[in-house]
Order: C-alpha cells, then structure tokens, then sequence
C-alpha cells in the first residue's frame, strides 16, 4: 500500500518540479502520480553518517518532500572515508548543518527538518509520529531497539539497513504484516561481544551500498510499488560481492508484535543492551577492575614510576600510535599469558577503553591480583594529554 | 555441507568465511564447527547450550527456529547452514 494514499489530498507538481523529475514521470511505476506521494511524503533519518549519508542524499534528490534529520554528533576527520555528506571543511561542526546545508544545495524545495538530539525513549515517539517512514542508520544496538520498538508502537515502516566491516543487512521491518526487528533479534548480544565499526573497521563504500538499498525500500513504500524487503534479510558481502536474501517470519511470540504483546510502551534501551549507565568520568572501578585516566597515568609516569602498561589493539594500531606499551593483540592474550608478569601491577589499554576492559577482566579471572584498565584508552590520552598524538 | 561464518565471528574460525562439515543434522553439524573451533561455541550458545538469542541459524533460506524439526532437522551435503548475528554498525549517533 503506497503511503498517504488519498490521491485527491496529494500536492500538485510545479513546472519546475515537472522537469526535474522528468526521468521519474515517464516511469509507469512512478509517474506523476507517484511523484506528487514523493513529494507528500516525511522521512525520517535516524543518523546522518555513513548509511544517512547516501541515504538522505538519494531521497532528497528522487524528490521526498520532508526529510527529518536525527543527529547530535559533530562531523569528525575519520568520517569523510564513506559519510559522503560531510566533506572536508566540515570537520568540527554540527552534522545535522553540515548534511542539511547539502541536501538543500542539491533540492533547494525539500523541507528539512532538524532534530538535534539523542532518540531516546522520551522523545522518539514525539519525533516519530509526524512521518511516514523510518530509514534506520545508527550504530548501535540501544537505538536500533528503540527505533523498531517506537516504529511498532506507532505503525511507521521501517527501512533498516545495518553494516559490519565488508557485510551488511538490510531489511523493512514493522509494516503491517511483516516481522519486526525483535522478530529476528529477540535480544540484543551482552556489551562487548560484537564489536562496533570503530573498533572492527567499515569498508568505505558498503554504507553507500548498504544506505542506497534502504533508500530504494522508502522510495518503494511510498509508492506502493514492487516488492519491498519485509519478509525477508537481504546479506550483502562486499568482499565477494555476493547478496543472499533469507526468510523472515512474523514471530507470533515477539513481545511488541506478536499476539499477546508484553511491551506496550518504548523501555529503558540502555538497560536492555546492558549497558550501565556511565558514571562521572571519575569513576574508579567498572566489573571490579580500578580504572585510571589518562591524566593519572601521565602523572604516574612523570614522576618516574617505572609503569608496566599492556597494550591489546592490533599491530596496525601500534605502528599508528602507542604510549610504548607492550604489545599483545586481545585475541594473543590467553596464549601469551606466560608474557604478563604475574607479581607486578598490570595496566592494559587500548584505543577507547572498551577491548583492555574486557582483557583486564580476563587477567583477573586468571588469578592476576593488580588489574587496571585505562579508561578511554590511547584517544583520551590524544585527547587529553598529547594532542600531537595521531588518532586513528 | 557448508557453513557461513558471518565476519565478526571468523576470528574464532580460524579466519576462515566458509567451513565444510560432515553432518546428518543441523545439531551435529554445529557440534562438528564447535569441536573444530572451540572458541566459537561461548559465542554461539550460552553456558546452557542453547543458542545465543542475537545469533539466528538458518538451513538454506529458513529460519532454524521456524522448522518443525528445529535444529534435530536432517541435512544434506548440498545445504548450507548461515550463522547470522545481529550487528548495529550505520552511523555514529
């Protein structure tokens, strides 16, 4: 069913608009018609990086009449490598300008709307209620709960698409008929045992690749016209270049979709992920392992304590920065044990904290007694410490 | 029969993308994975044994939860099984 289907209620197309989307009209399944449902219809897009990028770009230019912008993150260097609608100048300002200040060069008639601000469970169904469609970019497993559970809640679509390393997924979750995401991921994995794409990397090119699917799926339910992916995972592996499409059922048990629904109203996301809520940045111990910060540290080894620092990231990473530390790759750790010298004070780091957390803790499971993390790892010390530091 | 290791659990695979095993049921056929790569098995099942809630097993096409055999459902050396876990990478938000 194509969105806002009363056809008499649809807005006219100008001369203008005629010509600019001349290619859509001679479609027989586009048409004027569905141009005039392109340009009636309100997309939402949560995040503006490297899916929202060639996702929001696409829909502003095939004609979408409001576009919603969910982002509170500022656009950094290491982003321009697939955020295609940041460029370099950007570095440092608001993404959410920096993406509407693109869109509206490319279409200068699409609304754009700004909602700068973290989704969360207070404001998405706010947020959510005035479109039509949701396209899901985020990154993290807390939002994309959320997402899919505000979508249920309010019956808009949802465009998923989701990216890890050289792989990707997509699908259309939450339409009538079809699954939700808490129909194929029940739960979500514990903190830590997937890795995000800071830490496991992202091939440049799959979010376009991964972005511009979603973007087919809106464009496709607004018109009403072919087959979308509800119903089914589409898998796209990007080193072999190979898609594979697999089934997805409507669980009758999901708690949001299903007959005899549990969840009536968006929960604690953070909580269901697990994750605990951050103390102050002087928080002193996390599952039992003391944290130092990086300024501590500095401390430490500026008045000549001799410190035995462990560093867990990846040969690559050393070569790119250290802090001089002894290097054994998280996944060398277990074997290498005989390495890390049991009587002395071990303090593990890595890039942002979270790999030497979860080694710390595997140290201390192994009997070693003084186990600290250095929280924020080598890009707080970047950061905070020595700004000439390369970040990676 | 072939075995899809999805990229972020290829590291306790031995690297390896795809495994080949030798197996009559989608149970043995994890079980022979598991025994040859000991450290995917904390990933796949819980300390239970049963498997991990953001991991989805399909035979071919089908959702292994949705078979009526479930994982007892009997293979053949041409099927493949696809271990899919859930991942969140898009953009930072």
């Amino acid at each position: 069913m194509a969105i806002g289907s009363d056809l008499a209620a649809l807005p006219e197309l100008t001369t203008n608009e005629l010509a600019r989307y001349s290619r859509h009209l001679i479609l027989p399944e586009v048409g004027t018609e569905g141009q005039q449902r392109l340009k009636a219809a309100k997309v939402l897009c949560v995040g503006t990086g490297g899916l929202g990028a060639p996702l929001a770009f696409y829909l502003a230019a095939a004609g979408i009449g409001t576009l919603g912008l969910v982002d509170f993150d500022v656009v950094d260097e290491s982003n321009l490598q697939r955020q295609i609608i940041h460029a370099t100048p950007d570095v440092g300002r608001k993404k959410i300008d920096s993406a509407a200040d693109k869109l509206l060069a490319l279409n200068p008639a699409l609304n754009v709307v700004k909602h700068e601000t973290l989704l969360t469970s207070a404001n998405a169904l706010d947020i959510i209620k005035d479109y039509d469609i949701v396209a899901d970019g985020t990154d993290n497993f807390p939002t994309r709960y959320l997402v899919n559970d505000a979508c249920v809640l309010l019956n808009k679509p949802n465009a998923y698409g989701s990216i890890f390393r050289f792989e990707g997924q997509a699908s259309v979750f939450a339409t009538e008929e079809g699954p939700c995401y808490r129909c194929l991921y029940p739960e979500p994995p514990p903190p830590g045992l997937v890795p995000s794409c800071a830490e496991g990397g992202v091939l440049g090119i799959l979010p376009g690749l991964v972005g511009v699917i979603q973007a087919t799926e809106v464009i496709k339910l607004i018109l009403g016209k072919g087959e979308t992916l509800a119903g089914r995972l589409l898998l796209v592996d990007s080193l072999k270049m190979r898609f594979r499409e697999l089934k997805l059922r409507k669980n009758p048990e999901c708690p949001i979709c299903g007959t005899n629904r549990t969840i009536h109203a968006l929960i604690d996301y953070q909580q269901f992920c697990g994750i605990t809520p951050e103390r102050k940045e002087d928080q002193t111990e996390k599952n039992g392992i003391p944290q130092i910060s990086v300024k501590e540290l500095k401390s430490r080894i500026d008045s000549g304590e001799e410190i035995y620092l462990i560093d867990v990231r990846e040969p690559f990473e050393y070569a790119i920065a250290n802090l001089g530390g002894k290097l054994i790759p998280q996944n060398d750790v277990a074997q290498r044990l005989g390495e890390i010298d049991r009587d002395r004070e071990v303090i593990v780091h890595c890039k942002g904290g979270v790999r030497s957390q979860k080694i710390a803790e595997y140290l201390k499971q192994q009997g070693y007694q003084r186990v600290i993390n250095v929280a924020g790892g080598i890009l707080a010390w970047a950061d905070q410490v020595d700004p000439t530091m390369k970040k990676y | 029969m072939k075995i899809f290791i999805p990229t972020p659990l290829r590291q306790y695979a031995g690297g390896n993308d795809t495994v080949d095993v030798t197996a009559s049921t989608v149970a043995s056929a994890l079980d022979e994975l598991t025994g040859a790569h000991a450290d995917l098995r904390k990933h796949l099942f819980t300390p239970e044994g049963k498997v991990r809630s953001f991991v989805n097993l399909y035979l071919n096409d089908e959702d292994v939860r949705y078979l009526p055999e479930k994982d007892k459902t009997a293979v053949k050396e041409s099927d493949t099984l696809s271990i899919i876990p859930s991942i969140a990478g898009g953009g930072k938000l």
